[in-house]
């Protein structure tokens, strides 16, 4: 059955509502904790075993030795040198990231963070390639 | 009144993504249309092939974004299947949810693109903003609005909790009093009817004809929903209705898909409630194979199908896709000819068109200038002799 | 101190009831129509100074003309539909009676209002392009779809007065206001109309973006298109106050400050159900605004001239 006008009892009442729209640069949005953003790397947990290297399907993430290395802790006396920790940086490149989370997933020790971070967007290219040490 | 040709795309307002429709006119009818696919190619199936398993699920998560994880699931059925991994009830469950919510999210979507294509534009507003409510569980459950990421190799990733759970049930029923509300609207609104009946038909047996999917054939009373047919994931164990009418024009499109909402809503509650305990992932081994699988999706525009062949390394060896949008093109160009210009836009946006998914190789000849396309006979023909120079023949099968 | 006659003229042409008051009363209008229809579709809608932002934007961009269109056409005819749509201004009561009145002039303003349609429809076919001859063709088919029920809706009121000074119609209502009652049919008939006129959803067919991208404007770039959208919100100024001076009674016998704030805001109000109406509905088919016109407009507007004709020799 026709009804010219079906939508004027909604369309009035809307002119009293509140707006369903978010102001948002001006207000700051919320995502939610599962959000994938940005990937955070804590260098002391990670082993170096490039897990995520392999995983990444967008080729973005690069795990190399650190430039400086840890001196190896002070050998008591008779007892087996103990090799210091080796310290690895992460390169990861948000321009090619697709924020999948999987290295998130798959790393063995957790060195690698998902976190909220999502305004990632820069006129620069070479500013989103992060230098994790 | 003399004939006139017009491009309707690749850059159009009506049109999401990049497609042509040539259309010759006579005043404001159309006599004759062409559909040129090929201007968004981006060779997915070849990319496939040199990534792993675990990689190729958020590559071909890319191959739509509305109907992101109608791909990856179908693709990881293919997957599990090869593996023989045997994935917990408790992850095929999730894997429902999230398609059922993708469902919706898709169809309202479709709604307000149907309302921005007849001008309506107030009911786009509403039911895109009525869609962020979906969204918002989506966002929830998975972590992303669009990308879910959510299956992985044996299983899924993200489990629900029992406060999730509240959640979504709270916004579904909000929802579900909403598309109430569309059903009176796209029935009793007279601009609405006016510009969705008769227009675009596509009668029961061209559409068997031309095997069109999805909720396209379903408004032309095609009984053809694979939730149905081949159930998948816990479809065999959720009541829900297959929708059908019988009006084959967009009309009977719309209504389709606001009905199917419902039926959405009914299998969210019903997977909600059913949620079994247990683990939500099994390990699987990074080499698969040998072996080869198929398998069928009811996506939110039609059936989607993918092919999987593995040898048992850690990369497949072919990945097939056919997504639900190539299987409605030749559809379109019936449902064109003899309606008028202004139902143009209408009718293609009726199917739900998804180009990205969608386009073919196309073979340009930089020295000669020419262009080629591809057709089955000479696609098969260049396979034959593709893998003859290798040593396999199939030119006797 | 007396003013001179010419510089009062020239007021009144380029400042108010002009060119100055319409353009920013139609800018005002256009944000005002913008707004309440986003706030309807709960949305924030537009800043205050939109409107004019857009204008000044378009001012300051290059002008492409193509090479296959009629270039002297294609540049004057803006200035063409702005020109019609201030001469009509000047005929309108607006803070008290019309500036230049005289009888007839009620057939005057609906001819200065027909002259930018045919200038879209012109500005169209100049172009060339097939986007911009399927838009001006359906400027044309339009054209003879709402000017007929138009033209009915406000003889209607004409007749009830016995006059076709648009003053003096406004004077007889003002007189006798329970009459106003009676006219609601043809003042339906004239929103709808105006809704064809402005080009406005449900009819705005020859620039419906999905199906021609802009239509008839689709060539026109910079500061021609922004003279062109001017027109079309000056229009919108005049074809309310048209409404409002044929159908409510213009400024109700007041003159000066409180006879200008009467006709704001009712043409206001008529352009909040001009707004409304658009919000409410979706685009029609060319085939069937045409037959919506005819069908229901037309014997609409008929039927109304009858009984005006009926109540004038009851009143004798």
């Amino acid at each position: 059955m026709k009804k010219p006008a079906r939508a004027l009892g909604e369309v009035l009442s809307n002119l009293f509502k509140e707006k369903a729209t978010c102001n948002y640069p001006f207000e700051k949005a919320v995502v939610d904790a599962r959000f994938r953003g940005r990937i955070a790397f804590e260098s002391d947990k990670c082993i170096g075993c490039k897990m995520c290297v392999r995983a990444c399907p967008a080729k973005a993430i690069e795990i190399i030795l650190s430039a400086e290395q840890p001196a190896a802790a002070p050998v008591a006396e008779g007892a087996v040198p103990v090799p210091a920790k080796k310290k690895f940086d992460c390169i990861m490149s948000l321009d090619r990231c697709i924020y999948c989370a999987q290295c998130v997933d798959i790393c063995p020790k957790k060195a690698l963070i998902s976190t909220q971070d999502f305004e990632l967007a820069h006129t620069d290219r070479r500013t989103l390639i992060l230098h994790y040490k | 009144m003399s004939k006139m040709t017009i491009p309707l795309g690749p850059q159009h307002p009506a049109l999401k993504e990049p497609v042509n429709f040539t259309l010759v006119l006579e005043g404001e009818q159309i006599t004759g249309s062409t559909v040129n696919l090929g201007y968004n190619h981006r060779g997915v199936e070849k990319a496939a092939e040199s990534r792993t398993f675990l990689q190729d699920i958020y590559l071909i998560e890319r191959v739509c974004g509305i109907c992101s994880h109608s791909h990856t699931t179908c693709y990881i059925t293919c997957v599990e299947e090869l593996a023989k991994a045997l994935v917990p009830e408790r992850a095929l469950a999730i894997r429902t949810l999230v398609a059922e919510l993708e469902r919706v999210h898709s169809h309202l979507l479709w709604l307000g693109i149907a309302g921005y294509e007849m001008g309506f534009e107030t009911l786009f507003m509403y039911s895109w903003r009525d869609r962020e409510q979906v969204l918002d569980c989506l966002e929830m459950v998975s972590g992303n609005r669009v990308h879910y990421g959510i299956n992985t190799i044996g299983g899924v990733r993200r489990d629900i909790t029992a406060e999730q759970k509240k959640i979504i049930l709270s916004k579904i029923s909000y929802l579900e009093e909403r598309t109430k509300y569309y059903v009176k609207l796209g029935t009793e609104e007279p601009t609405v009817l006016a510009r969705t009946q008769k227009v675009g038909m596509l009668p029961h047996d061209v559409a068997l004809e031309r095997g069109a999917v999805g909720p396209t054939a379903r408004a032309s009373a095609v009984k053809r929903d694979v939730r149905k047919d081949e159930p998948y994931l816990i479809y065999d164990k959720l009541d829900f209705n297959l929708i059908t009418h019988d009006t084959n024009d967009v009309f009977g499109r719309l209504v389709v898909r606001v009905l199917e909402l419902v039926e959405s809503y009914k299998i969210i509650r019903q997977v909600l409630n059913y949620l079994p305990e247990g683990p939500i992932a099994v390990k699987v081994p990074a080499k698969i194979g040998p072996g080869e699988a198929v398998s069928r999706y009811e996506a939110p525009r039609g059936e989607d199908f993918h092919y999987v062949k593995a040898n048992g390394t850690d990369k497949p060896e072919r990945v097939k896709v056919r997504a639900p949008t190539m299987a409605n093109y030749p559809s379109v160009s019936y449902m064109l000819d003899g309606g008028y210009l202004a139902d143009v836009p209408m009718v293609i946006a009726a199917i739900d068109p998804c180009m990205s998914c969608t386009d073919r190789a196309m073979v340009y000849d930089n020295k000669a200038g020419k262009v080629q396309i591809y057709g089955w006979d000479d696609l098969r023909k260049y396979g034959i002799e593709h893998y003859k120079k290798r040593g396999i023949d199939f030119s006797k099968m | 101190m007396t003013i001179d006659p010419i510089l009062l003229a020239l007021i009144y042409i380029l400042i108010f009831p002009g060119f100055i008051f319409l353009t920013v009363y139609g800018l005002f209008l256009q944000w005002f129509d913008r707004k309440i229809s986003a706030v309807m579709q709960n949305r924030v809608g537009p800043p205050w100074y939109q409107a004019l932002a857009d204008i000044i934007k378009l001012l300051s961009k290059e002008v492409i003309i193509p090479d296959a269109c009629d270039t002297v056409m294609f540049k004057i005819l803006p200035y063409f539909a702005i020109a019609a749509v201030v001469t009509a201004a000047l005929l309108l009561p607006i803070w008290t009676d019309a500036l230049c009145s005289f009888q007839g002039d009620l057939v005057v303003v609906i001819y200065l209002l027909t002259i930018p349609t045919v200038t879209f429809f012109l500005a169209g076919w100049s172009s060339t392009s097939p986007y911009a001859t399927i838009g001006s063709m359906r400027v044309l088919t339009q054209l003879f779809a709402y000017e007929v029920p138009m033209m009915l809706s406000l003889i209607g009121p004409a007749i009830l007065a016995g006059t076709w000074n648009i003053s003096e119609i406004a004077g007889f209502f003002t007189a006798h206001k329970p009459y106003m009652l009676a006219q609601i049919p043809a003042f339906f008939v004239a929103l709808m109309a105006l809704q064809g006129k402005l080009e406005r959803v449900p009819f705005d067919i020859p620039h419906a973006k999905n199906e021609i991208v802009g239509g008839q404007f689709t060539e026109y770039s910079g500061r021609l298109l922004a003279f062109f959208y001017l027109a079309v919100d000056m229009e919108m100024v005049v074809g309310a106050g048209l409404i409002n001076a044929i159908f409510l009674g213009a400024t109700l016998g007041t003159a000066g400050i409180l006879g200008a704030v009467i006709f704001l805001a009712k043409t206001l109000a008529i352009v909040f159900l001009l707004t409304l109406t658009k919000v409410l509905m979706g685009r029609v088919r060319i085939d069937q605004m045409v037959r919506f016109c005819w069908q229901i407009l037309a014997p609409l507007s008929m039927a109304q001239i009858l009984f005006d004709i009926f109540l004038k020799f009851r009143l004798g």
